[in-house]
């Protein structure tokens, strides 16, 4: 391809994609002459160049266009549709181009069809000016019109291709030769025949106004001139390559540096901190050259946006502050793609359809709202919409659908931790998938491009007022701040990017590192920040080995950086801090980039190499703890049917260091309550929770309560009431099999349990509640006819037997417990009369789903209710139970369900009898 | 030293190859693959690196990845602490270092006395060796470069 081609093709291409930016502008303000004037020209610039290269396609399609442009100028109504015309032209003018940029020739094929539409617009508007000129030029610009219109006129009497040149020769000074040159060419080549007439006919209107705009133009076109001249297109590979080349001048000049700091009195010393003054201005001057304004990435928005609004039938103001921040080119061209997709997700998702809107009080122009800044070193862009928000429940929902964490630990997040699931890969709020978001690219996508350049992204969003997603990056990729670290004897560096601070902890300072059971933490400024050794990180001690060093050493003490990934908060332990230095990132070789704990390497300035710690990384590693106790709970699941039944467990103390437990399930939250919010009152501990008081229990007498800090505690909540119990620590959270071995003759204690290897006090719930509320248990209707109706309970927990049998008790029913189906089935032979039967369905010796069979084998008790009592709900032992003859399942912790299926058994019985 | 070796490069069917020894074998890689020789200093180890990598050096600015050619043949490491070497190669625009116990001469080998790799030779040995040459008194083994990078790469692919 030659120069000039391939010069006109990326001149062209930009100005196509400023066209695309000021004719959704001009769209939103018809009014702005100047915009016009802007896009004409540029469009007019590129039919010139057109011509002039001999391609005829592109030519006659910018021609056409052009002359629909002109007739805006001249003061036709600007429609809608009209500039999705041209907004289409340009389209397949760019189609032409990168086909030229492909081929070198122009591809066969024809244009009429737009051509002819972008024609009869034009006579359209032609026809509209004629109505409205005669008036408007009198009123307006009537003397300065009538004298420029005679000669103007007269020149372009011939034909209406020159009468465009002659009228734009005044108003770009700077380009004059180009259009002599297109002059000369179109005169030599004869009349353009694909000049339509109607432009002939408009031509004397157009001489009125671009005449009388022709001096204010050529004003500021002046202006603009010696900018032009005083830049200069470089090739970027030539760019690049000088990058490296002063990023490797970097490196050698440390070296130098550490050699010479190694000898006091050198006589390089002074050249050498000239060269080393000179070094860092060079390398300021050249990493300028890569940078770019935002705005570069920013370009095709107002028209996705506009294409966006029309598709789905919204009305959006996109707004976008600080497009002058500038930041490294590679880095602008890696975060093209992930903020066009946010703002595609903003447009389609965040923000509601305009009934919607104006439904909910809120203007019916919806505000997708860009903005970039810098921040120490780096650059911060957040796109933000006042739309609907997340939606957190339907989160939930998801997350719980596919797995990616369970009820019991949403239950602990708060609401942004859930928000942050969006980030996840294959999360998509959307329930439709329309053709603006489509399918499988989700904001995992996004989250991963952004990690891959270091950079985070976090969100927040309010329901009902929109969201705000905030992208964090550094502003150049080749060189970056890092924190260099010791750990094992080896060096390692940090982005400085994800270092939030430095914590130093010593056992006997404020700072210390404890231990929940065996992962370390850290308390700092009221929050506990979970802890890894670096050591754990690079796989060089695994297990117990990490203890023994730990202890070997000082358990409490270290370093510990702070680093911040997204939301997750987390620290390093590390054995010394060095400094901060600048490094030049060099990627790694092909055989090390799968270790996902390094981003790259770096030669240090004494010559060494160190490995470049990738924060996100890291941080997946203390989220893949959390995965793995999933996908283990998942797997636990589902061999539950034939293997021990497990239960999950929170493990804690009170009183003593011995653990307790109590089933998770029942368990409603988990909360630390400060200190000084605990009140007393008539004799009584209480907090204030959301937004009532909740009474609080201790677990035994040996409970202190805090006097500073936080208070753990654990919240249990049924019927609207709240309760909280009292304890010292929360140790775990883990799943094992319940079985209580010693039973207990303490109040409160239900028995010990071997759990995880440790003899564990099982703590009784129901004796903390009626301490709280007196009527807890008995507070319930009891409705007449459940007096004196006796129930079999027959499971082989004692937990659950003994959890049960109050419940149901109180709610007015005789209760007798039987250890399993044989034991239940020989009292019922014995001649034991019930009105209904509970049944666990995992037991020793006769299962629960024996035990129904043989219930409705036998007449003599076949007609009694039977209903299972189940930890799993798989639809398929719902379908055996009903088989066996259960006539309801109801899970294990659900109280309030059993005796709402009690109940409901007892009505159609009655019922039926009736 | 090599620059100028490069330059020598063998035409036609003569091919010249530097010769080194691991364990007790002698190999020889082609010189025109092989960019420098040198004895690696200040190595730093890559955590979660697969075993044969030796780790990563610093190279005259470049950062070279080392891999340990004992541990890619299944030889026992070093134990008599001679000094290792190492032959520095470029593989698709990334510099690579092969450790070697010791570093030979220069020898022109004609192509008849090349033969296959032997069927029954250790499959770690035989996926990198591009053949067996007959030398007086000795067999040389000989390396194919880019089966050795390739292989690993792919191996951390899969």
């Amino acid at each position: 391809m030659d120069d000039l081609l391939s010069e006109f093709l990326t001149e062209t291409s930009e100005s196509l994609d400023v066209v695309d930016v000021e004719l959704v502008k001009f769209e939103q303000e018809p009014n702005n002459a100047q915009i016009l004037d802007n896009v004409f020209r540029l469009v007019h610039t590129i039919k010139g160049t057109c011509g002039f290269l001999g391609l005829p396609r592109l030519e006659a399609l910018a021609h056409a266009g052009e002359s629909l442009m002109g007739k805006f100028r001249d003061g036709a109504p600007v429609t809608q549709e009209a500039v999705s015309l041209i907004l289409k032209s340009i389209d397949r003018i760019k189609e032409i181009l990168a086909e030229l940029g492909n081929t070198g020739a122009e591809p066969e094929g024809s244009d009429e069809d737009l051509i002819s539409e972008l024609d009869r617009m034009s006579e359209e508007g032609a026809r509209a000016i004629a109505g409205d000129v005669p008036a408007e030029a009198a009123s307006e610009s009537a003397p300065a019109a009538e004298s420029e219109a005679e000669p103007a006129g007269e020149e372009a009497a011939g034909e209406g291709e020159l009468v465009y040149q002659v009228l734009e020769r005044p108003l770009k000074p700077g380009e004059v030769s180009l259009d002599e040159l297109e002059r000369a060419f179109m005169e030599a080549e004869g009349p353009d025949l694909t000049a339509p007439p109607p432009a002939e006919a408009a031509a004397p209107v157009e001489v009125k106004k671009a005449e009388a705009k022709a001096e204010p133009k050529a004003k500021a076109a002046k202006g603009e001139a010696p900018v032009q001249q005083a830049s200069l297109r470089v090739n970027v590979e030539t760019l690049e390559h000088l990058i490296t080349m002063v990023s490797e001048l970097v490196l050698t000049r440390n070296q130098l540096l550490e050699i010479v700091r190694r000898h006091e009195d050198s006589e390089f010393k002074v050249p050498l901190q000239r060269l080393s003054n000179v070094t860092a201005e060079l390398q300021e001057g050249v990493m300028k050259t890569r940078m770019q304004p935002i705005g570069n990435a920013w370009q095709k928005l107002p028209r996705i946006v506009r294409d966006l609004a029309q598709e789905l039938h919204k009305d959006i103001e996109l707004e976008m502050i600080g497009a002058e921040t500038e930041l490294d080119r590679q880095v602008l061209e890696l975060i093209k793609d992930p903020l066009t997709h946010m703002v595609r997700n903003s447009a389609d998702h965040g923000l509601e359809s305009t009934d919607d809107r104006v439904a909910k009080g809120k203007s019916a122009k919806g505000l997708i709202r860009l903005s970039a800044y810098h921040e120490g070193g780096h650059i911060i862009i957040s796109i933000a919409d006042d739309g609907r928000g997340l939606n957190a429940a339907k989160i939930r929902q998801k997350v719980v659908e596919k797995g990616l964490a369970t009820e019991a630990e949403l239950e602990k997040m708060s609401e942004s931790q859930i928000q942050r699931f969006i980030f996840n890969a294959g999360f998509s709020t959307a329930q439709t998938v329309t053709s603006v978001s489509g399918r499988g690219v989700g904001m995992d996508v996004v989250r991963t491009n952004i990690e891959l350049i270091g950079g985070n992204i976090d969100l927040k969003s309010v329901q009902g007022e929109g969201t705000t997603f905030t992208i964090k990056i550094p502003l150049t990729l080749a060189i970056v701040s890092a924190l260099i670290v010791e750990c094992a004897g080896q060096r390692l560096a940090i982005p400085q990017l994800a270092v939030v601070e430095l914590v130093r902890a010593q056992s006997n300072s404020e700072h210390r590192i404890e231990r929940i059971k065996d992962t370390p933490v850290l308390r700092l400024r009221n929050k506990l920040l979970p802890l890894m050794s670096m050591r754990e990180i690079l796989g060089m001690d695994a297990g117990p080995d990490v203890e023994t060093m730990m202890e070997s050493e000082d358990e409490e003490s270290g370093f510990i950086v702070v680093m911040q990934v997204g939301g997750n908060i987390f620290g390093v332990v590390v054995d010394g801090v060095f400094h901060t230095e600048e490094i030049v990132v060099k990627p790694m070789s092909t055989m090390l980039r799968n270790i996902s704990t390094f981003s790259g390497n770096t030669i240090l300035g004494d010559g060494s190499v160190i490995m470049i710690l990738d924060p996100n990384g890291v941080a997946n590693m203390f989220s893949a703890d959390v995965v793995e106790a999933v996908t283990k709970d998942a797997a636990d699941t589902e061999d539950r049917g034939n293997a021990r039944e497990l239960t999950s467990l929170l493990l804690f103390t009170a009183g003593s260091e011995e653990p307790k437990a109590v089933p998770l399930s029942l368990v409603t939250r988990l909360e630390e309550i400060p200190a000084e919010n605990i009140e007393r009152s008539n004799g009584r501990l209480l907090v204030q929770y959301r937004g009532s008081l909740m009474p609080l229990v201790f677990v035994n007498d040996q409970v202190q309560l805090r006097e500073t800090g936080t208070q753990p505690m654990l919240v249990f909540s049924d019927m609207g009431r709240s309760m909280g119990l009292v304890i010292d620590r929360i140790v775990d959270i883990v799943e094992d099999e319940l079985k209580i071995e010693v039973q207990s003759a303490l109040p409160g204690i239900l028995g010990s349990a071997v759990i995880k290897g440790h003899a564990t006090e099982i703590i009784d719930v129901g004796h903390f509640l009626p301490m709280a509320f007196d009527d807890w248990l008995t507070r319930r209707e009891m409705s007449k006819e459940s007096l004196h109706k006796s129930i079999m309970l027959v499971d082989d927990s004692p937990f659950f037997r003994n959890m049960l049998s109050p419940v149901l008790k109180s709610a007015g029913y005789a209760v007798k417990t039987y250890n399993n189906g044989r034991e239940a089935l020989e009292a019922l032979e014995a001649g034991e009369e019930y009105d209904l039967i509970v049944s666990d369905i995992e037991m020793p010796e006769m299962n629960g789903f024996e035990l129904a069979e043989r219930i409705r084998a036998n007449k003599a008790y076949s007609s009694v209710p039977v209903i299972a009592l189940s930890s799993h709900n798989a639809p398929a032992a719902i379908e055996r139970g009903r088989q066996a003859g259960f006539l309801d399942f109801v899970a294990k912790f659900d109280r309030q369900g059993l005796l709402a299926s009690i109940s409901e058994i007892r009505e159609q019985k009655t019922g039926a009898a009736a | 030293m090599s620059d100028a070796m490069i330059q020598d490069e063998s035409t036609g069917d003569n091919r010249e190859y530097i010769t080194a020894m691991i364990g007790k074998q002698l190999f020889g890689m082609p010189i025109d693959e092989v960019h420098d020789v040198f004895i690696p200093q200040n190595m730093t180890p890559v955590p979660h690196a697969r075993s044969d990598i030796a780790g990563v050096l610093n190279l005259r600015g470049r950062i070279v990845t080392a891999i340990d050619m004992r541990r890619k043949l299944g030889l026992p490491d070093r134990e008599d602490g001679a000094v290792p070497m190492a032959v520095g190669i470029e593989f698709k625009g990334e510099s690579y270092g092969l450790i070697i116990d010791q570093v030979g001469e220069v020898m022109r080998l004609q192509p008849s006395s090349v033969e296959a790799t032997p069927a029954n030779l250790d499959p770690a040995w035989a996926g990198i060796a591009n053949g067996v040459c007959r030398l007086e008194g000795q067999l040389m083994v000989l390396l194919d470069v880019e089966k050795i990078l390739a292989m690993s790469t792919e191996t951390m692919a899969a």
